[in-house]
């Protein structure tokens, strides 16, 4: 018989009031630095003041000091304890500096009136950019069609799949065919927009444009007419994007239980009802994760548009993200380009977190 | 010189031959003008010698110009500087320079002609290199942070209203004009392109503007187009396009095309080209404004001129065979390199290279059967101060993006010492001298000086001159041209080109109904646009770049 096991005090550090004090005032202190710096800059850079640096670097550096005094004070406060937050901490503040502060940050710039040509610099503008975007014929056009963009995904689903389960079976030379299929997606978007798009499909000297002259078709035009351009587009970045979807599935049909499938093949399931009745549902989990990743890569479909179409013609092909583009790159409207970014970034959250609701609800009412 | 140009020129040219036709050339012009030589003052002696010898190096055919070279050729044109900066004079100064590396020239190019001048003064030149894409961010940026890092910048005459509008440009000193023969720019160059409020900011090194490349097969008696001579006028030019509906092309087979108009945007650029149809009915010689009312800002981009130019788009997009198949598709590089030059239409606006590539790139096929000229005219002008049209032949060459100048910063303002220091490296590249080298081999650059356009220069050198004449004649017309159409110099003036893209995009693609319904929604936009970069500093800033 073995003595009952009794617990252990851990030892992690003497820590007393006169430490933990001490560990305030360093806290305390470093804040108060940080946040006068801050205030002192804040307020010489809005022209309230003629006393300030001449960029914000001093107040950076205040942060990285402030950080390493906070690190300080934990070991001081809170002795071993506190070491363990130095394992956590650096990483909390350089997310802070580098997602959450400039995010933020992101958000105020939507809210304000700033072209880099203006004479007046940034002004704070309040919601004018969101009400902009609200009545901006490019903006709600560019949004149509991200819907054509998303909706074109179920397609390029059914046609991974097809491909999965065809590299899954027991074919001729598969692993060359793993490969081959993969290869698309190894090539950048903007090498398949130049090679594809300008080269291939160009109407005078274009291959594809040949073939198709050489089957008849006069004047063979991929970006003449809107819905042409549109589904010319499409299959440019479904041709890229296809065999992402295809080897998430490929991966997920190679891990289906076997067991299950030849069972199904006991009870006399016919191919077609091996795969609805067995393969389907059980690759239903994966499926979700492909289609939810490839929505979101979708979403932010713009090198191939920029490139072929610029947008056109007259908008046909335009994206939300190459609309953005332009208002940046081209126009240097930051406030507004900011805002139209933000609500973007915003709506696709809204977007997929309703998709991931609804299909786990949709999965719950299968079982 | 553009490096392309170059490059074919030298594919073509360089021949034995060409070389001692050249060589025989200086001979006989030395030997033939014994009078004129003698009339010369030893000074201009002295200038002629240099200028010859600086076209030997290296030497039209013997390959592309290094480092070595541009040094060499920067140390044989210090004389300016000499005269006027004591040797060792800016030893300590430390000045930065802001330029691009496009195709390893603009600052490749510069350090090397600066390096001598360098050694001469003991100043000291830091470099920021930036490609051409990243050239406009980086320069909005630094403005609007307030974060003007750079004492010397390489800039386009369409920045000026960015730059020297928000007074980040420090004035050239009366010193600087007279080492770098300001007299000798060409017309268009001249005040008030480079100046704003009566102040001159630019050392140009660089020209810009669009031509007219036509095809001469397709005009002509017995030609297929049926006229007699190529189009002088937009009407004839659409005429032409209709007419050659149906018909095949003579070199190519193919079916024959007419005007090329781009009907994609290019980043703003593509704007430039409906503003080619437009001038001619836009801009009145008798008022220096033509895109916006000078006093208000209103756009005139939906006033009568403007609308038939879009109006004539829009009916040759209407009318099948017009243009290629695609057309809608076709950026401005497009119907350049991939149209034109590939034997597809006959006529075309561009800027100068295009004219040289027809010659000379390997695959043109049109080399033989192209000319060039100004863009064409019209027969009625559009006077905005009465509203109405006039009868009466106008031409208005588009002076499309004005070109490269090397401009000196306010940073330097208040130190006396480093204020010279920069202007003498910035009037260093902008010599006479250094700018008929530029203009001969590859750097980038376009002749601007009306002393670029001595032929006779050209053909000493072993150039081909029926080639030079013609590749330059056209530019130079357009350069000398008294109604040519200066690019307004304002802030955001690409911001402008840009919106008007999209909604040009949208009139060509039927999305808008008429040609005034298009042209009404760019001019909304460019009204919202005023609006925010500021309506009062931006008439003020439009008249200061009209020199009003």
């Amino acid at each position: 018989m073995t003595a009952p096991s009794v617990p252990i005090p851990l030892n992690y550090g003497e820590t007393t009031p006169e430490r933990q004090r001490l560990g305030g005032i360093i806290t305390w202190g470093a804040t108060a630095i940080l946040a006068v710096l801050a205030l002192i800059q804040t307020l010489y850079v809005a022209g309230f003041t003629e006393t300030g640096f001449s960029n914000w670097r001093p107040v950076l550096y205040a942060y990285g000091a402030w950080g390493i005094a906070l690190g300080a004070a934990q070991v001081v406060a809170h002795g071993e304890q506190g070491k363990r937050a130095l394992f956590v901490l650096p990483a909390i503040l350089f997310t802070v500096a580098m997602v959450i502060f400039p995010t933020l940050f992101g958000f105020y710039i939507a809210l304000t009136d700033w072209n880099l040509a203006s004479q007046d610099g940034m002004k704070f503008n309040g919601l004018d950019n969101f009400w902009q975007m609200l009545g901006d014929p490019f903006f709600w056009n560019a949004m149509l069609n991200m819907v054509f963009y998303v909706a074109m995904v179920l397609v390029e689903y059914v046609i991974a799949f097809g491909l999965a389960l065809l590299l899954n079976a027991q074919i001729r030379a598969r692993k060359f065919f793993r490969v081959a299929f993969l290869m698309p997606l190894m090539l950048s978007p903007v090498a398949v927009s130049w090679m594809v798009g300008k080269s291939m499909m160009e109407v005078r000297f274009g291959p594809i444009s040949n073939f198709l002259k050489w089957l008849g078709v006069q004047n063979p035009s991929f970006f003449g007419d809107a819905w042409v351009a549109k589904f010319t587009i499409q299959a440019m970045d479904a041709w890229t994007f296809i065999p992402f979807i295809m080897i998430m599935l490929l991966a997920g049909l190679q891990a289906l239980p076997k067991d299950v499938i030849e069972a199904a093949q006991v009870d006399g399931a016919n191919k077609w009802q091996q795969f609805w009745g067995v393969v389907f549902p059980l690759m239903i989990p994966v499926s979700i994760t492909a289609i939810v990743l490839r929505i979101i890569f979708k979403l932010k479909i713009a090198d191939i548009i920029i490139n072929v179409t610029s947008g056109g013609p007259g908008g046909a092909t335009d994206s939300v993200t190459s609309f953005i583009f332009r208002e940046y790159r081209d126009r240097s409207n930051v406030g507004y380009g900011t805002m139209l970014a933000m609500t973007y970034l915003v709506l696709i959250i809204v977007f997929i977190t309703l998709l991931l609701k609804l299909v786990d609800r949709w999965r719950r009412s299968l079982t | 010189m553009r490096v392309e140009v170059y490059e074919k020129l030298m594919a073509m040219q360089a021949s034995r031959r060409s070389l001692l036709r050249g060589a025989a050339s200086v001979a006989a012009i030395a030997a033939i003008s014994p009078a004129m030589l003698a009339a010369m003052t030893p000074e201009a002696q002295a200038q002629a010698e240099l200028r010859k010898a600086i076209l030997q190096i290296p030497g039209v055919g013997k390959g592309s110009p290094t480092d070595a070279d541009w040094q060499k050729v920067g140390d044989m044109c210090l004389g300016a500087t000499k005269a006027a900066v004591k040797e060792g004079e800016f030893a300590g100064v430390e000045l930065t320079f802001l330029g691009l590396n496009n195709q390893n020239l603009h600052n490749f190019l510069f350090r090397g002609f600066l390096k001598p001048w360098e050694a001469y003064t003991g100043a000291k030149i830091n470099w920021i290199d930036l490609a051409q894409a990243d050239y406009n961010a980086r320069l909005q940026q630094s403005i609007a942070t307030s974060t003007v890092d750079f004492d010397i910048l390489e800039m386009g005459a369409p920045f000026e209203g960015d730059t020297a509008g928000k007074g980040l440009l420090d004035e050239m000193p009366d010193w600087v004009k007279t080492q770098i023969e300001m007299d000798d720019y060409v017309g268009y160059l001249q005040a008030p392109v480079g100046t704003w409020a009566g102040k001159t900011y630019r050392i140009s090194i660089d020209g810009d503007c669009h031509t007219y490349a036509y095809r001469k097969d397709y005009f002509g008696e017995g030609s297929i187009s049926g006229m007699a001579n190529p189009p002088k006028t937009w009407e004839e030019v659409n005429a032409a396009s209709k007419a050659l509906i149906g018909k095949t092309d003579p070199l190519t087979g193919q079916p024959a095309h007419g005007f090329l108009d781009p009907l994609k945007g290019w980043g703003g650029f593509g704007f430039y080209f409906l503003e080619d149809r437009a001038t001619a009915y836009a801009k009145h010689p008798d008022d220096p404004a033509w895109l916006f009312d000078a006093d208000t800002m209103k756009p005139r981009v939906n006033n009568p001129a403007f609308v038939r130019a879009i109006q004539e788009v829009m009916d040759l997009i209407a009318t099948p065979g017009a243009y290629p198949a695609d057309q809608i598709n076709a950026d401005p590089g497009t119907t350049a390199f991939s149209q034109f030059l590939a034997g597809t239409g006959s006529m075309l606006t561009w800027w100068g290279d295009v004219g040289s590539s027809a010659r000379t790139s390997d695959t043109s096929v049109v080399g033989d059967v192209t000319a060039f000229g100004i863009l064409p005219g019209a027969n009625q002008v559009y006077n905005s101060k009465t509203a109405a049209w006039e009868e009466k032949y106008n031409e208005a060459p588009n002076m499309a993006y004005i070109g490269w100048g090397v401009y000196v910063t306010s940073r330097v303002s208040g130190d006396e010492k480093k204020r010279k220091a920069a202007w003498s490296a910035a009037a260093h590249l902008g010599g006479k001298d250094i700018s008929l080298w530029a203009s001969a081999y590859p750097s980038g650059f376009q002749p601007y000086r009306k002393s670029n356009f001595d032929y006779a220069e050209w053909e000493a050198a072993g150039y081909d001159r029926a080639y030079v004449e013609d590749y330059l004649g056209s530019n130079a017309d357009s350069y000398a041209h008294p109604n040519a159409a200066i690019e307004p110099r304002i802030p955001g003036i690409f911001q402008y080109y840009s919106v008007a893209e999209d909604e040009l995009a949208k009139g060509y693609a039927g999305t808008y109904k008429t040609a005034q319904e298009t042209a009404d929604a760019i001019a909304a936009a460019w009204e919202k646009l005023t609006d925010q970069i500021g309506r009062d500093s931006q008439i003020a800033l439009y008249k200061a770049s009209l020199g009003m």
